[in-house]
């Protein structure tokens, strides 16, 4: 059984401008120990599918379908329930580091406080354990940052601390939000392969939820593509970089530029605008956006399964490829 | 290279920040944002600008155009050096010099109309423009940067980020200047907009023959739009190349280590790298190491490095670089960060 | 280098709009959208107009006058068959023109004062806000040292120096009242100064002046509005509140807080002359507090 099984999920929002479809039947698995990457940029609904995972939607949010973790339903549990499940089982990482933590308490009382609270620990095992993990985050001398506050310290030092928080009770599942976008560069390196080290040892699952398709590649065993609230293709991540079978992926890869290619030109940007979730056209999201779209594409495409753990939504029969233009 | 249209030398820029407050004064320290930078800049090139945060490159900018006061050294554009100028006689050299921003909204006055907007520099530097005049080069200018024309009276918030920021590329464009400082331009759009934007700046480049100077601390952006590159770190220069060079065989541990960072969308790629990550973590800019400023990171600081500051001295090749080490490090090496000598 | 810009072609105009121009739809437009969505605001809006009407009109349809009484009738209850709907005072008088009389003086203060308040606290915050450093430390310490200083003191001070004047009592309350409003604009100005816009408007070469002008001042006119739809109350306050003192406005003239004051004295005798001016008093400063809060709501940028 997979360790998390979302089925359907459905996210949207009322305001004032009409209702917003953030997220609309969404389905995918997650193995133990598996690093699933969910690659998107604004109004993908990438980050309203965690918060709806985690009982963290707005007020005015409503989530449909089903999220099953380890066979139990997520969606509709108890705020007591879910606060049980929350920093123990699953935990969660986001993008700003420092403002994740609270400029009112100590490091040291912050991390003593989920092992108190979930683990029933003792305040001084508390501490050991605490200062145990920020060891193998890579922080040194953690008794000293223990004692420090979060405006003392680097992003990247505040976010190596949320992992070993959210890493304390060895949950099942981690998932991390956009969780270098806000780091240098060479911070970015720091903290990714510090993930991929903690997954490798632990057989904690990662839901990392990134625009980065550099970040996807280093870290994660398969990946989602999102747009407009849909999975536009899922795959293993050398099948999806090597072969991609949706025209939205295909052009994130080629509007990327990269150090490892030859200098070129000209990007292959892809043309128009992000969706607008209030006023989604019918048929495929992406057709307005696309370069290989035909007749078909008035229709809204299903998700077919194309090969082992392959899935694309898209009414091509063959692989899009680059025209080459001289 | 041609004759540079813009010459900076040893430009400094000095803040003091409150530390404490003690009776009726003020403690101060004082942090060097920018310290001793020099460059040129030719006609038509590109000039990328990279560094991480704390590096001053924004500041940088700030202090090329005039809008922060350098505390040093000289900016020379087209003969004339614009630090010790009064804000009147900078006034006048912004219609050569403009400036792009990084939040596409944020750089937009949400009151005003995107005409208003990108007729603004017009009716600054032309008081004497009829408003009908105006309009024809603004609808000219929107239909430029790829907007339609008729979107005249709307305002920024019924745009997306990506065409905001082509208006805020049309407000610099409009007066046709000279040199354009590029202030992240695309740091704060979504990945498929981003190369719409990069392309545009390229393509208007060319057809309005401008000079840039591309701040960004992406480096696959920079190594796209660059002719050459200059790399700061803490305010200081640490190695200014070619976009060949740089990429392909940097020379400072700085760059090297910055390259080594960036993440290669290959999957593939990425489990054949042996990446080792650059250690430590930025130290205070207030209160910045003796010597070269890179060393508390650096795998191949050695003691003379606490010592002096290296100098940026002017290789064969035409590259610069800011390393005492320098020449047995050698560009080219197979990278290994973590390898002591 | 050129003086004319000739990239563009001069007859782009023309290739370019081959369409007429798209209305745009400015954050005004949309602020009013919200405000009129929110019932509070409405109700309030609606209720202030009513008694603006009221006021103004409803003495012409009233054949009572404020000031001469009713010679046959001294503290009736309201009734039509006498006539005075809201019955009379001690001295006969017509309570509802009276009220009426009252309501214009308190609304002309609250709106005089408030603009005094406005043109000087607009100024005096935006300029200190904007020019920031010491100057703007200097102006804001100003601002304290004034606000220490005993309100009642002041006035009572004017009042014996130059006499009981209406027209002193709108200058009075104004005097004091900048000093809010200059605050809340200093605020809001220093958070536009760092606003990349701002930093835009220098790079086209806009003189600090144009700055003001054009980018600072037209961005605070949403809290200025707020900020106004609540002093206004206030300030009816505070001049009901010396009315009750005794230093408000001089009879025959009268205010809301006037009559309160008499309506006050007469409790026991004759409630309704209490009860009537408080009534509107109380209205106003509901609609009043209603309509600000639901600007204030409408303008919030965090609600898009």
């Amino acid at each position: 059984m997979a360790l998390l099984e979302v089925r359907d999920l459905t996210v949207s929002f009322d305001t004032p401008d009409g209702v917003v479809h953030a997220v609309n039947g969404l389905s995918f698995d997650l193995d133990p120990g598996q690093t699933l990457g969910i690659v998107g940029e604004s109004g993908s609904g990438k980050t309203q599918t965690a918060m709806a995972m985690m009982g963290l939607l707005s007020e005015n949010g409503r989530a449909t379908g089903s999220v099953k973790f380890r066979g139990q339903q997520l969606l509709g549990l108890s705020l007591g329930e879910m606060s049980r499940i929350r920093g123990s089982k699953i935990s969660m990482i986001f993008q700003d580091p420092i403002s994740s933590l609270n400029p009112y308490l100590s490091i040291g009382e912050q991390l003593i406080e989920v092992l108190t609270h979930h683990r029933n620990l003792k305040r001084r095992e508390a501490r050991t354990r605490a200062t145990e993990m920020l060891l193998q985050v890579g922080i040194s001398e953690p008794e000293q940052r223990m004692r420090q506050f979060s405006h003392q310290l680097s992003g990247g030092m505040c976010q190596r601390i949320m992992i070993a928080m959210g890493l304390l009770c060895q949950p099942d599942l981690l998932i991390a939000d956009e969780p270098t976008t806000a780091l240098d560069v060479t911070v970015q390196s720091q903290i990714n392969s510090l993930m991929g080290e903690l997954s490798e040892q632990s057989s904690t699952a990662i839901l990392l939820i990134t625009h980065d398709l550099g970040v996807v590649a280093g870290l994660c065993d398969k990946v989602l593509v999102m747009y407009a609230g849909e999975v536009m293709e899922m795959a293993p991540v050398d099948e999806l970089f090597a072969d991609p079978a949706h025209p939205y992926t295909l052009g994130l890869l080629n509007s990327v530029p990269r150090l490892d290619r030859e200098h070129s030109g000209i990007l292959r940007a892809i043309r128009g605008n992000p969706p607008d979730l209030v006023d989604l056209p019918p048929g495929c999201p992406f057709r307005d956006r696309c370069d290989f779209a035909f007749e078909a594409c008035i229709e809204h495409p299903p998700l077919e399964a194309i090969g082992e753990e392959r899935y694309k939504r898209c009414f091509l029969e063959r692989r899009p490829v680059t025209e080459d233009h001289n | 290279m041609r004759a540079p249209i813009l010459k900076v030398e040893a430009l400094s820029v000095q803040f003091r920040i409150d530390v404490a407050e003690r009776s009726f004064r003020h403690e101060y320290r004082r942090l060097r944002a920018v310290d001793r930078v020099s460059f040129e800049l030719g006609a038509g090139e590109t000039l990328g600008v990279v560094g991480e945060s704390g590096c001053g490159k924004s500041t940088l900018a700030r202090a090329i155009l005039g809008l922060v006061r350098p505390s040093a050294g000289r900016v020379i554009w087209l003969g004339e050096n614009l630090v010790g100028m009064s804000e009147e006689q900078l006034r006048s050299k912004r219609r050569e010099l403009q400036m792009v921003f990084q939040d596409p909204f944020g750089s937009l006055d949400p009151r005003m109309t995107v005409g208003q907007i990108v007729g603004e520099p017009l009716r600054n530097f032309y008081p004497s423009m009829s408003s009908l005049q105006v309009r024809e080069r603004v609808a000219g200018m929107l239909k430029l940067v790829g907007l339609s024309p008729e979107q005249i009276n709307r305002y920024p918030h019924e745009f997306s980020g990506g065409q905001c920021q082509r208006i805020g590329i049309a407000r610099a464009l409009v007066v046709n200047p000279r040199l354009v400082v590029c202030d992240e331009p695309v740091s704060a759009l979504d990945v498929s907009v981003q190369a719409q934007i990069v392309n545009l700046l390229k393509d208007l480049q060319k057809k309005l023959q401008l000079s840039l100077i591309f701040i960004a601390h992406d480096l696959s952006v920079v190594r796209h739009v660059s002719d050459r590159v200059l790399v700061m770190y803490l305010g200081r220069v640490m190695e200014v190349a070619d976009r060949e060079a740089i990429y392909d065989r940097p020379a400072h541990p700085y760059t090297r280590a910055l390259i080594e960072s960036v993440p290669i969308p290959d999957p593939v790629a990425e489990r054949a790298r042996a990446r080792r990550s650059l250690g430590g973590e930025l130290p205070s800019a207030s209160d910045p190491p003796s010597g070269c400023v890179f060393r508390t990171r650096c795998p191949w600081a050695i003691e003379a490095c606490a010592a002096t500051e290296p100098p940026l001295e002017t290789l064969d090749d035409g590259r610069q670089v800011a390393c005492l080490r320098r020449a047995e490090i050698k560009a080219g090496a197979p990278r290994a960060l973590g390898e002591k000598s | 280098m050129s003086s004319e810009p000739t990239a563009v072609p001069a007859d782009a105009f023309e290739q370019a709009m081959d369409r007429r121009p798209v209305k745009g739809r400015s954050l005004y437009v949309d602020a009013w959208q919200r405000l009129k969505r929110n019932r509070a605001a409405v109700a309030g809006t609606g209720m202030l107009v009513f008694i603006v009407v009221l006021v103004s009109i409803g003495p012409l349809f009233n054949p009572w006058d404020h000031e001469i009484p009713d010679w046959d009738y001294y503290s009736t209850p309201p009734s039509l068959a006498t006539g005075h709907l809201m019955g009379t005072d001690a001295l006969g008088r017509d309570l509802f023109e009276r009220v009426m009389v009252g309501g214009r003086i308190s609304l002309l203060v609250g709106l005089v004062a408030t603009l005094v308040s406005l043109v000087i606290g607009v100024a005096y915050g935006a300029t200190a806000g904007y020019l920031g450093g010491r100057v703007d430390n200097w102006m804001m310490r100003a601002v304290d040292a004034i606000y220490a200083l005993p309100f009642m003191f002041f006035v009572i001070l004017l009042m014996v120096v130059f006499g009981r004047n209406i027209l002193l009592i709108f200058v009075a309350i104004g005097a004091v009242n900048w000093l809010d409003m200059a605050r809340i604009v200093r605020g809001q100005t220093l958070s536009l100064k760092n606003k990349d816009f701002i930093e835009a408007a220098r790079v086209s070469g806009a003189t600090e002046r144009q700055i003001i002008l054009r980018h600072i001042i037209p961005n605070l006119l949403g809290v200025v509005a707020v900020y106004v739809s609540l002093t206004i109350p206030q300030v009816i306050l505070v001049e009901s509140f010396l009315s009750f003192l005794g230093l408000g406005v001089q009879e025959p003239l009268t205010s809301w807080g006037a009559l309160v004051n008499e309506g006050a004295q007469e409790l026991e005798t004759a409630p309704w002359s209490l009860i009537f001016p408080a009534l509107f008093l109380a209205a106003t400063l509901f609609a009043f507090n209603f309509l600000g809060d639901g600007l204030r709501d409408a303008l919030d940028p965090k609600d898009r």
